[in-house]
């Protein structure tokens, strides 16, 4: 019931927003939240095709099974894929290792972030993000307004009344809307699981080789990964809440290799999704101030 | 405000174990950091997100939290009290079922839970917990309780409050939050948690009628046209009869299509693709109703509006009226008052500015389909935006239509000369001058549109000046050529008074004939022939333009009263004899004649 009630607000949300788009986006991270949302788009567009391409911004770090699950959805769901690397920081050779979480992530996603959308022209700009995933964002608005170099000023914000969404906008600015606000991480596992829709293995428990280090578990996922001379990764049962660039996701040790086990362990987590992530622990307020500078 | 509605949010969240382990230890570092509570918890710094609240210690926006017990889930808009948050407390309230009004109890009712509850009220809150908070403070006396309730009770009921539910408690502590408060023996009614549980706030209403306004047309080929939306009250079937509003057009559901099949029914709160039964014009917009019992259509309101904007809200300003999925143009033509939440004072007003809420009338370029807020929050509830910066500048709640385009959503019409008409308010038609040469045709004519100006009507002035440069710059004296640009005179009238305008034709036209074919062009009364009955003699006295004098020199062939003939109407529907008179007495006297 309480389903019915976030999936149709969703589909509102993302109906409005394609109706006031120029040039809509979605921005597809291959995460649970992503594959919610291209769910939801789906349903909201049926029978048309999706109305708008999905962009992933790859920083060339993500698991490698995040890239086959991601052409395995594109070609199910028949969706244009837009792929962006900043090609500037690859060059650069910027990553996750040398150069530190928060100038990487600066580069290879806020910075790549925007030069796609300004490369496309994108002015409305569908993401995945949750209220309750932390706490600058839940203060952001279902519609959220950007102006010119897709900068966040939590204080001017547009007020949001009822389910109108003033989705009006000049040339240049922009409008990220995330029709998932609502859900917590909770409501994204029982709607995957009452859906069943496909999601990245890794979210599911099985033997992968790790190392610890400062009491994060990361997966040794290619030869890209800098051990330390003696380290030995080691074979442990793990899984991950969250996903994204794979030195920077924390694994945690866990036996629950069904949906059902996963939605029984996340109710009865004591530690947050976000406990994971390292790029929202490194510098105080660090997410508000990834979000002002145009991170989503 | 200080009243401990932070702490509150902060401790049911983490009572209902919604507060994970690490969000727990950056509380502690926080407390220790920002906290106001000495060495205790701040519980209060769960809730105040952004680094600007932290440091100022005030929320300054709404801030959405989730919990979820065995019984419910909860969403907690957590609103800021300051006056100059009046908009973002309006906004976290128009979605909300319930709101929980606290107070300290060592200060009782101030103007502030006046403001909150009438704020509540207004936005259609139907259930407010009245949470006599910092019991602790007041050695959780009953008598102090007592009187916080007693005071409030009749004032939450004159607002329009339906159900008020009392507590006493203490947020820091955690009094009657989730268990029986042991301090406090004799309160025996349910906790903060327990009420939150079992309250019934279940809206949208899914009986009554039929209504989903059309957000988006889906049409990904020629063989599928769909109507996608969200019903926002009562139910719908496949074979139901349904009505577009505002066109009025009245059809069948053929389908209720979805992803994993066609569905047997959709209610209340469902976002869903319909398609019908036959093509009718329908856009993003729209309503799709319960064909015999649509809602209402209008162009002029009452309504409570809340200004947000930054810049004065001025009568007048045009202004984006966006309502459901419908966009439209609109202005306040007047405020009626404006209202002081605090004390509920009516003041007059020329201007409503930041936070102010007034009583006004509102006018929208097209009519809208609309009902009262109080019945629907989705097709009473508006905001207005900023043409120029886009900006969200105000909300608004419809509460009834001061004229009603009453026969509009009844029967589909097309868009008929009667149509255009009657949104002028106006009979269109045709005055026709004729006349010498410097008769005053002109002169007259022009006296008369400014009277139907400032009348109010729809008025265009044609004469010889602004068709002979343009339309009929092709022409010239000759007998044909004067025929002919009578005619295509005629025929631009003709069009323009189709159009719904009152049109002043100002034309010497000498000849019977062309002013016969002119009026078989018009309706029945739709054509007033004018003789400007001024004499040849009295014409070339005047001679303003020299034109008479130029002709007795046999510079201007074929001209009319020299040498070409002048034949006056033999009926007309006004003569004016206008020595004597003023060109504005003569233009009153046409004026009178109009129908």
């Amino acid at each position: 019931m309480a389903f019915d009630v976030l999936e149709s607000e969703s589909i509102e949300i993302l109906r409005e927003g394609v109706a006031a788009a120029e040039r809509p986006v979605l921005m597809y991270s291959i995460g649970k939240d992503s594959s919610v949302l291209l769910h939801l788009a789906r349903k909201a567009f049926h029978p048309a095709p999706l109305p708008f391409p999905l962009l992933h911004v790859d920083t060339t770090w993500k698991f490698r099974e995040m890239y086959a699950h991601r052409e395995r959805m594109v070609r199910e769901s028949g969706a244009r894929l837009i792929v962006h690397r900043n090609e500037a920081g690859l060059a650069a050779g910027v990553n996750p290792f040398t150069h530190g979480s928060s100038y990487y992530t600066d580069v290879m996603k806020t910075e790549a972030l925007r030069q796609a959308l300004d490369a496309h022209g994108f002015d409305v700009i569908f993401g995945g993000a949750r209220r309750d995933e932390e706490a600058s964002r839940a203060k952001e608005r279902v519609c959220s307004f950007r102006s010119e170099g897709h900068r966040w000023d939590p204080k001017a914000q547009r007020p949001e009344l009822w389910a109108i969404y003033n989705l009006r906008i000049r040339r240049g600015e922009s409008i990220r809307v995330f029709p998932l606000s609502n859900w917590t991480e909770l409501d994204i596992w029982r709607y995957i699981e009452r859906e069943s829709i496909p999601i990245v293995p890794l979210y599911f428990a099985a033997e992968r080789p790790v190392v610890e280090r400062a009491g994060t578990l990361l997966m040794v996922d290619d030869e890209r990964f800098p051990l330390a001379p003696g380290e030995e990764p080691q074979r442990r049962v793990v899984r991950f809440r969250t996903l994204g660039c794979y030195p920077l996701s924390g694994a945690i040790e866990s036996r629950a290799t069904t949906l059902a086990e996963i939605v029984a362990e996340t109710s009865a987590a004591s530690a947050s999704e976000r406990q994971g992530r390292l790029i929202d622990l490194d510098q105080p307020a660090s997410m508000e101030k990834k979000k002002r500078e145009g991170y989503f | 405000m200080d009243d401990g509605k932070s702490t509150l949010i902060g401790r049911l969240l983490y009572e209902a174990r919604a507060v994970f382990d690490d969000q727990f230890r950056a509380l502690e570092s926080d407390s220790r950091k920002f906290g106001t509570q000495g060495n205790r918890l701040d519980f209060a710094l769960l809730v105040d997100g952004l680094q600007a609240e932290r440091e100022q210690g005030i929320t300054i926006d709404v801030a959405y939290r989730y919990f979820a017990t065995a019984a419910r889930r909860f969403i907690v808009a957590d609103a800021p009290g300051h006056e100059q948050y009046t908009r973002n407390m309006a906004t976290g309230a128009s979605t909300a079922g319930l709101a929980i009004i606290l107070v300290d109890a060592r200060k009782g009712l101030l103007p502030q839970t006046h403001r909150h509850t009438r704020i509540v009220a207004m936005m259609g809150i139907e259930h407010v917990l009245l949470a006599v908070n910092k019991m602790d403070l007041v050695g959780y006396r009953q008598e102090v309780y007592d009187a916080v309730v007693d005071a409030y009770a009749p004032f939450a009921v004159a607002c329009g409050i339906g159900s008020v539910r009392p507590m006493p408690i203490s947020a820091l502590e955690g009094d009657n939050l989730t268990a029986p408060s042991p301090s406090m023996p004799w309160y025996d009614g349910p906790t903060v948690m327990r009420y939150l549980e079992t309250v019934d706030v279940s809206r949208p209403p899914s009986v009554g009628p039929f209504r989903m306004p059309v957000q988006w047309v889906n049409r990904p080929g020629a063989e599928f046209r769909g109507f996608a939306g969200r019903v926002s009250a009562g139910a719908v079937h496949p074979g139901d009869r349904v009505r577009v509003v505002p066109s009025g057009v009245e059809t069948r559901v053929r389908a209720i299509v979805a992803w994993d099949g066609d569905r047997p029914r959709a209610e209340a709160g469902e976002s869903i693709t319909v398609t019908l039964g036959d093509e009718v014009d329908v856009s993003r917009g729209d309503v799709l109703a319960a064909a015999d019992a649509p809602p209402e259509v209008a162009d002029q309101f009452e309504a409570r509006l809340l200004w947000m904007g930054s810049h004065p809200m001025i009568p007048g300003r045009p202004y984006l009226l966006k309502s459901h999925a419908k966009e439209v143009r609109a202005s306040v033509t007047s405020i009626k008052h404006r209202v002081d939440v605090g004390t509920d004072a009516r003041l007059a007003s020329r201007t409503l500015t930041l936070n102010e809420i007034g009583v006004v009338t509102l006018s929208t370029a097209q009519p809208i389909p609309f009902e009262p807020y109080a019945v629907s929050r989705t097709l009473g509830g508006f905001i207005l935006i900023d043409p120029f910066t886009f900006e969200t500048v105000g909300a608004g709640l419809i509460d009834f239509a001061l004229r009603r385009a009453s026969n509009v959503h009844w029967q589909a019409v097309e868009v008929s000369r009667a149509g255009r008409a009657g949104m002028k308010h106006q009979h269109p038609c045709c005055v026709w001058f004729t006349g010498l040469s410097g008769a005053g045709k002109s002169t007259i004519a022009s006296r008369l549109e400014q009277q139907l100006y400032a009348a109010g009507r729809h008025t265009y002035l044609l004469d010889g000046d602004n068709v002979r440069h343009g339309l009929n710059r092709d022409l010239g004296f000759t007998e044909a050529d004067r025929a002919e640009n009578i005619r295509r005179v005629a025929e631009v009238a003709r069009l323009m008074v189709d159009a719904g305008l009152i049109v002043l034709v100002a034309f010497i036209s000498p000849f019977r004939a062309e002013r016969r074919l002119a009026r078989g062009l018009f309706a029945e009364g739709e054509f007033i022939e004018v003789h400007v009955d001024t004499s040849l003699e009295e014409c070339e006295r005047r001679d303003t333009k020299g034109l008479y004098a130029k002709a007795r020199r046999g510079e201007l062939p074929n001209f009319t009263g020299i040498d070409s003939p002048y034949e006056a109407p033999d009926a007309p529907e006004v003569r004016l004899v206008t020595s004597g008179l003023s060109p504005d007495a003569c233009a009153t006297h046409v004026f009178d004649r109009l129908p």
